[in-house]
């Protein structure tokens, strides 16, 4: 299965695109996670359930945004690929690979880009999920949902070092920046 | 019985999957096959292919198919070499 995963990844060379899409709308994910939960701290809302609630619709609402856009989006340009590689052969490739390719990497691509946010979104919110089923956090749930959603994106970052070939420590400080910068935003136009 | 021991193709492939990947997936078809593939010519999204399969035993139709499923579209058989043989009892 795995296999088969990279091999029509292979031949429609969309590994690229993959890993784009997973660190764009994870990153957008993050950052609305972030900004949401800034705003019920700067908000003053104890309501975790509230908190959890808002977030969750957020986070499903990113997911679903994410899987219907890149599937509508990468249908279009597999298809046209497809068409183009069909010309060139002058020949039928619906029944071969790349006919594979074109119906299944769409669909790949959309559950990465789907479910990217979703994930990010419920690690971020795993902490008000453990403060609300009982547990005893060293500090207020939303801090501590802050300070994984900060993690992640710094971890995004790290892994953007990666690809990039490029310190990962000074990667990741970046999109933490921008994380922080998103913060400061939030507190400067909101609490009024 | 006629077995076939060698045959010569002519293949027309897109890029993708490469050389190594088109080869190995042909030699995958059969147990002792040995392939031997050469570019002859490559255009913008196809490139011209000569695929030379020796074996015991090859199985023209599943090379065919496997070389469509591939993408590749055959283009002719340039040589052939049978050898007929006794069957085992």
């Amino acid at each position: 299965m795995l296999d088969q995963i990279k091999f029509l990844l292979d031949i429609t060379r969309t590994h690229d695109i993959v890993r784009r899409y997973f660190v764009v709308n994870g990153f957008d994910g993050a950052l609305t996670m972030l900004g949401l939960i800034i705003g019920f701290i700067v908000s003053e809302t104890d309501d975790l359930a509230v908190i959890i609630n808002v977030c969750l619709g957020a986070a499903i609402a990113l997911g679903m945004s994410g899987l219907s856009s890149a599937y509508i989006s990468e249908s279009a340009e597999r298809k046209r690929a497809l068409g183009k590689l069909e010309q060139a052969m002058i020949s039928d490739l619906g029944d071969s690979a790349h006919g594979d390719a074109s119906r299944w990497v769409p669909l790949l691509i959309a559950l990465v880009n789907g479910l990217a946010p979703l994930m990010i979104s419920f690690l971020i919110l795993l902490p008000i999920w453990l403060a609300t089923s009982g547990m005893t956090l060293p500090l207020s749930p939303p801090y501590a949902a802050i300070i994984v959603a900060l993690f992640i994106i710094f971890l995004l970052g790290v892994f953007l070092g990666r690809i990039a070939d490029i310190s990962w420590l000074r990667s990741g400080l970046h999109t933490l920046l921008v994380a922080v910068v998103t913060a400061v935003l939030i507190y400067l136009f909101t609490g009024h | 019985m006629v077995y076939v021991k060698r045959i010569l193709l002519d293949v027309l492939k897109p890029h993708q999957p490469n050389a190594l990947e088109f080869s190995q997936a042909i030699a995958n078809v059969g147990v002792d096959y040995r392939v031997h593939l050469i570019v002859l010519e490559v255009d913008e999204n196809t490139e011209t292919i000569q695929i030379e399969v020796t074996g015991s035993t090859i199985d023209f139709e599943a090379i065919q198919s496997t070389i469509k499923d591939l993408g590749g579209s055959l283009h002719s058989i340039d040589e052939v070499e049978v050898q007929s043989e006794i069957d085992p009892v």
